[in-house]
């Protein structure tokens, strides 16, 4: 489907993809906090500099802490988001049945891959005791 | 189109984001490593860099949505892209103060 001159879809009529575009709006309207959030609380009010094992394992002390929800939330949505932002780039720009095929199935696999291991790391770290960071 | 242009960028970096935070299950050895090239000063600048990609992706978001829900939208869609712009510089160049502020601290 064509962009409009303002550089935007035109809303779909019905069906999957009318569901596509509304969860990109709504899931870029999230993420606009989450994102803008992470950047500002990670770059901003602390750095680089002071990021390391012992800060991750202090932000992830409790199994459920809020932190790994927050984070979570946006690597789920932001996968989501991007994939089918890239989903859209295919649909526009390749062209033929085969390819179109080929560049999805990748879009897929490699994209679900990386949502997982994200999702995995997120859930299963547990810090290692305070004597071994050093 | 810059939105799709910042759009893949991002979605690339979140992959790469991925993979060295997964390398915390290794210990704080291995992650403490991977954090240190982040630091370096080649990096400093890709940082912003993404800073700036994120923050101009998010409010030309903003910009199609309000095209999409509001009625004049499309007639105006030209102005609020200067509207973006108008907001994008001094956030961005606040942001990447603060990103950059240890380097000269």
């Amino acid at each position: 489907m064509a962009i409009s001159e303002a550089g935007i879809r035109p809303k779909p009529i019905g069906g999957l993809e009318l569901w596509s575009w509304v969860f990109m709006r709504l899931s870029g309207v999230a993420l606009l906090g989450l994102a803008l959030g992470h950047l500002w609380l990670m770059h901003m009010v602390h750095t680089v500099e002071e990021i390391d094992y012992a800060f991750v394992a202090e932000r992830y002390g409790a199994t459920f802490s809020f932190w790994r929800w927050y984070d979570m939330a946006l690597l789920v949505l932001a996968m989501l988001h991007g994939l089918n932002g890239v989903r859209i780039l295919i649909d526009d720009h390749v062209h033929t049945r085969r390819w179109r095929g080929v560049a999805l199935s990748l879009l897929y696999g490699v994209g679900g891959a990386f949502l997982i291991v994200g999702a995995v790391v997120i859930l299963i770290f547990q810090p290692q005791l305070a004597q071994a960071i050093p | 189109m810059l939105h799709r242009l910042t759009g893949v960028g991002i979605l690339l970096f979140l992959c790469l984001h991925i993979l060295d935070t997964a390398l915390i299950l290794w210990g704080p050895a291995a992650y403490n490593h991977i954090i240190q090239l982040y630091r370096h000063p080649l990096f400093r600048p890709l940082e912003v860099a993404l800073y700036a990609a994120v923050l101009f992706h998010a409010l030309n978001g903003i910009r199609v949505i309000i095209v999409d829900w509001w009625s004049q939208g499309s007639r105006y869609q030209r102005v609020l892209f200067y509207v973006v712009l108008l907001i994008f510089w001094p956030t961005f160049l606040y942001g990447a103060y603060l990103m950059l502020r240890s380097l000269w601290q």
